[in-house]
Parts: C-alpha cells; structure tokens; sequence
C-alpha cells in the first residue's frame, strides 16, 4: 500500500486494537502450555514441559494413549477422505456427463441433503449403527462422516466437472481409448485442482469432527482426539487447564499446518469450484 | 479409404437436422461440406466419426459397414474446433496418446511421433505445453495427434475458425499439403466458402440438411445448381436482379429496362418471375450489354476495387475492377453485362 494519497498507518492501528483480544489469547494459549504461573499472578513466571507430559508418560488406568488416539484420528479422516473423495469424483462425473434418467431429481437431492442438518438425523444414525454393530467402532462413524459430506463433495466435483470441454472427451475416445482411460487420464487430471481442494476440505472437516464420534463412538479404542479433548475436563476429579491446553494446541497444529501449505487449493472451493 | 454415407437420417429429440441424405466420397479425396450455420454439416461429421449414433441410415468405410462400429474402433483421426489438445500432457505427451491407448512399445512411439512431428513442422516445440504455443502450433500438434496412429480418414471441424487471417491462410495450404503428402481420405467442415474452394476437391453445398449440391469447386462457381448456391460461393458476392419474362427477354422489376436471356436455356412463360445473377467480374466497363446506374458504394481492396452501381429501379449489381479505375461516389455510370456470364434463375430458385 504504497499509494501516496491513501495512509495506511491509521488502518493498521485500529485493525491492530480490534484483534488485539484474539492474539492476546493465541498468545497465552501456547505460553500456559510451556509455563507455571503463580496463583492470583497474570504473568507466568516458570518454565515447564509438566503440561506436556500425556505425551510420553504411561496413560492412566482406564485411559487411553494421546497415541493411539492421534493415530484413531488420523485413520478417520484419512478414510473419510479417500470414500467421500472417490465417491464425488465418480458420482459428480455421472451427474455432469453422463445421461442418466432422474438426473435434475438426483441434482436436487442432493442440494436438499447437503441443506439438511446433520444433527436432526442422529438419532437414527445411532439406531442404526447399534443394529448392525458397527456402534463404537471407528469403521461405523468413518461411514457416517464421509456419507453426511458427500453432498458437498458431489455438488463441489460436478461443477468442476461441468467446466471440462466435451471435445476433450471426444478426442480421447476418437484417439481410441475406452470411455473409462478418457475419464481416468484426461478428464481427471483437469478437475485435479477441485480433488485436491476436496480432499483437504473434507480431511479437516473429519480431523474437527466432534459430534459425530462423541455420539456413536463415544469411549474406548475408537476415541478421537476431540473426544479425548472433551472427556479430560469431563472426566477428572482434579481438573489441569494447562495440560487441556497443551492437547488443544496438540490438537490444532496439524490443521494450522494443512491450512498454511493448502491455502490455495481451499480458495478453490470457497470460490464456487467455477473455475477449473 | 472410400466413405458412402447411404440414407443418413439424424434428429435430436423432436428436430430432425438431417433428413435422407446420401454422400459419397472417394478413396484419397478430400471433400468439403459446406454451409451456413446449423446446416448440419457438423452433425454429419460427427456421425461419420461416431460421436453421434445415426438414427438411420447406413455408413460404409470402404466395403466395411460401419454403422454400429463404436468411435473407438472407426480408425478416425478428428480435428477439432478448439484443438482439444490434452492441457495437463506436453506436446510429445499429446501426440503419442493414441499409440499408449494401444499399448505400442516406447521405441515405436518414439519413432512415429519424430516422424509426424516432422511432417507437420512442429519438431522443436515436443516438451511444450498446449497453454505455451500459439494458434498455429496448437493446429499442428492436433493434426500431428489426429495422424499418427495412420487414420483411414481424416475429419477438420472447422479446423481454422481460431486462427487469425494471416496464420489461417497458411494453414490452408498446409493442411492440403499434409493431406496430399498422407493421401488421406479428409472431410473438412466449413462455413467459409474460400477455404471450401481452396483446399478440397469437392464441395458438398449443405442448407437445411440436404445437400443441394455437390461438384467440384470449380464447377459449382461456374455452374450453381441454384441461387442458394450462387449466393453462398464467390467473394465478393454474386449480384442477383429480379424480374420477370417479357417478349422473351428479361425485364428488370419497376423498370422498363429489358436484358436478353442468355442462349441455350429454356424461357418460362410470358410474365413468369425470374432472377439474373451477375457475378462482379462480368460486370465491367468494357462489356456491350450496357445497363446504366450511379456507383453507390466504393471499397478499396487493394489491388482491386469494388463497386455498387444502383439501377434505377434501386437494385444494386456489383463490380470489381483492377485498381486506378477512378470511378468516384455518386458518378452516373454505364457499365456492360457479359451476357452469355449471365446465371438464370427459375421462380423457385433453381437455375435455368
């Protein structure tokens, strides 16, 4: 902002001022991780990795280890991710190529069920899980998490989709490859740009996913780390904000990582998905 | 290889563009199908192609019938409109696609894709990117991919739409040197009557889905079948006067200026409307059958020069004369038809 009518500097400050609240708590956030501060005191006066401890000491009896429960994360975000991702490139790929009976009826549900809250459908996602066994296991809500965003993702790829020229398609069957090589090595590549921003989407809307797992997968083998989060205050007699701090911070860094590196990817989607 | 389209019928939904026709087209010829738009010449090339199904009719390849053959297995090389060059594969990439859909050895594909990329000049650009090469280039590397894999037949899809006037003049007759030197059977669509005349053998004339007429470009300039025909062929276009027959000869619509009919056709009866076509270049200064007007319009072209004459009927002819000729806006003028050049048309259109 160089321009010589225009002075940044007052801008700046109020901008500063405004968000001075929001760094103020960043900012302790990480400092109580790594500090001890004298009762009453605002300000941390000693250094400590205390807080950080559930990361190498032996879990508690009954608890589980902050490990496995990363680990338990990483699976079901990760599968969430590869489901939901293979479903709305094959099915945005149908709805915008290919001419299917009840196509404008298929468009339209999923519009509907991409607008219809998830949280009105969890009773009957419970039953259902309970009846089929699949109740408190990662397998069950790794299902209902990449179905429930599967409309998203479909409506996301098919508009994606929608921006590839046909004479792309025409050439590579004329070119003699069968109608599966045209989609797989000339059509895919082009909405690669809507996959990638897709997957990183739908990876950290799972890495986030709180409801879900506290409700169908709420104890055990199965928990996630937002389910860990919230049963360490839930659970204990003798409450240590700091360690519960310390986890959030555990618990957030890879998604300010994915953030910082596919900041460009995810505009992608923000944008509308209209450009291809 | 020859293509005999028999019969062909084609419709979307409740249109049908394309109703009953028939096409032949011989072994090496290259054939324009000619037409304004929506004319379905289009759609017929994308039938003979396989895009489109036909909904009846049958296509032979040589003695092959082809009809229910899939795209896949026609053994066409398409040039499309727009290229439709692979954008995320570089130009190497692109052209040997055809060969990895059949599975052919590295060293092979290596060796034809050399090859055709020196046949269309496109040797040093093979690691570029379709995005990093101009028009031209991209016109090259699409028939360069359209080739390799030595079509039965070649189809252009108004191959040089895209191309600005210069490039497009080039690719003109490089397309037909390529065609030439592969001595493919090539079916070029176009709207465009110069690139029709300049590059094929033949002209298939296309409106409203029929073919109206189909000879040679030669031939159809000279002798249109009607005045559609004559209309559509020619730059600058044909003038056309109306009237009718009176004592055996033509007279001009509001006018009482008669011309004689041209020998060797035959007359409609006394009154009957009738169309004189005159193209520019029979009508010049220097020819007997005068007809006087004033110069309504001026256009230099350079080497040559175009004129409006108005009769005073308000009907206009046109006229293209060597440059320097110095005729000015608004002059009276008496200029000649050459009258055996005259093209005559019956009421409803068709040539006499």
């Amino acid at each position: 902002m160089t321009s010589s009518n225009f002075r940044s500097w007052p801008l700046y400050l109020i901008l500063t001022v405004i968000s001075m609240p929001l760094v103020i708590m960043y900012v302790y956030l990480f400092v109580d991780t790594v500090t001890d501060t004298t009762a009453g005191s605002l300000i941390p006066d000693r250094f400590t990795l205390h807080h950080w401890r559930f990361l190498w000491e032996e879990p508690e009896t009954g608890r589980v280890s902050i490990w496995t429960v990363t680990l338990n994360t990483f699976i079901f975000a990760t599968c969430t991710t590869l489901i939901n991702v293979s479903a709305s490139v094959t099915a945005g790929y149908a709805l915008s190529r290919l001419n299917l009976p009840f196509k404008r009826f298929f468009l339209g549900g999923i519009l509907t069920l991409h607008a219809f809250p998830t949280i009105t459908l969890i009773i009957s996602i419970f039953l259902i899980l309970q009846m089929i066994g699949l109740y408190n296991t990662l397998i069950g809500v790794i299902l209902v998490k990449a179905a429930l965003e599967l409309p998203l993702g479909i409506w996301i790829m098919k508009g994606f989709f929608d921006n590839v020229p046909w004479e792309i398609e025409m050439a590579g069957l004329q070119d003699g490859a069968s109608r599966f090589t045209v989609w797989w090595k000339l059509v895919l590549p082009q909405v690669q740009p809507g996959v990638a921003a897709l997957s990183v989407f739908v990876f950290l809307s799972a890495w986030s996913e709180f409801i879900l797992p506290q409700v169908l997968a709420p104890s055990g083998s199965a928990q996630v780390l937002s389910t860990y989060l919230s049963n360490l205050i839930f659970d204990d007699m003798k409450p240590d904000f700091n360690m519960f701090k310390s986890v959030g911070v555990f618990y957030a860094l890879p998604v300010i990582i994915i953030y910082l590196i596919f900041n460009k990817q995810l505009m992608n989607i923000y944008g509308g998905g209209t450009k291809g | 290889m020859r293509i005999s389209i028999e019969n062909f019928t084609k419709s979307f939904g409740d249109t049908t563009v394309i109703e009953d026709m028939s096409l032949e087209i011989g072994d090496g010829e290259m054939l324009a199908l000619l037409g304004p738009s929506g004319c379905g010449k289009s759609t017929t090339l994308f039938a003979i192609c396989g895009i489109h199904r036909m909904n009846a009719g049958r296509l032979m390849f040589g003695d092959t019938d082809v009809t229910e053959v899939s795209s896949q297995k026609r053994n066409v090389g398409v040039v499309f409109q727009n290229y439709a060059l692979y954008p995320h594969m570089n130009v190497y990439e692109n052209i040997a696609f055809p060969l990895k859909v059949r599975k052919e050895s590295k060293a092979e594909v290596d060796r034809k894709v050399q090859e055709i990329a020196g046949l269309v000049h496109i040797g040093e650009l093979l690691q570029r990117r379709p995005m990093q090469l101009s028009g031209g280039q991209q016109q090259r590397v699409a028939l360069a991919r359209a080739l390799i894999r030595k079509p039965d037949i070649l189809l252009l899809d108004e191959p040089l739409a895209n191309l600005d006037a210069k490039l497009r003049l080039e690719m003109r007759s490089e397309i037909r040197r390529i065609q030439l030197a592969t001595g493919i059977t090539a079916v070029l669509v176009t709207h465009d009557q110069v690139e029709a005349m300049s590059m094929c053998d033949r002209i298939a004339l296309m409106d409203k889905g029929q073919i109206v007429q189909l000879s040679t470009p030669k031939d159809m300039y000279e002798n249109p079948s009607s005045d559609f025909v004559a209309g559509f062929l020619g730059n600058p276009p044909i003038a056309f006067l109306d009237g009718t027959v009176a004592d055996g000869e033509f007279r001009l619509a509001n006018s009482q200026v008669t011309l004689p009919v041209p020998s060797g056709i035959e007359i409609p009866g006394e009154g009957a409307p009738m169309r004189f076509g005159v193209r520019p270049e029979f009508f010049q200064p220097g020819n007997p059958l005068k007809v006087p007007g004033k110069v309504s319009f001026v256009e230099t072209q350079g080497r040559e020069e175009l004129y409006d004459v108005m009769l005073e009927n308000g009907a206009v002819l046109r006229s293209i004369q060597s440059q320097n000729a110095g005729f000015r806006l608004g002059q009276e003028v008496s200029w000649g038809i050459e009258q055996d050049r005259v093209l005559a048309f019956g009421p409803d259109g068709n040539r006499l």
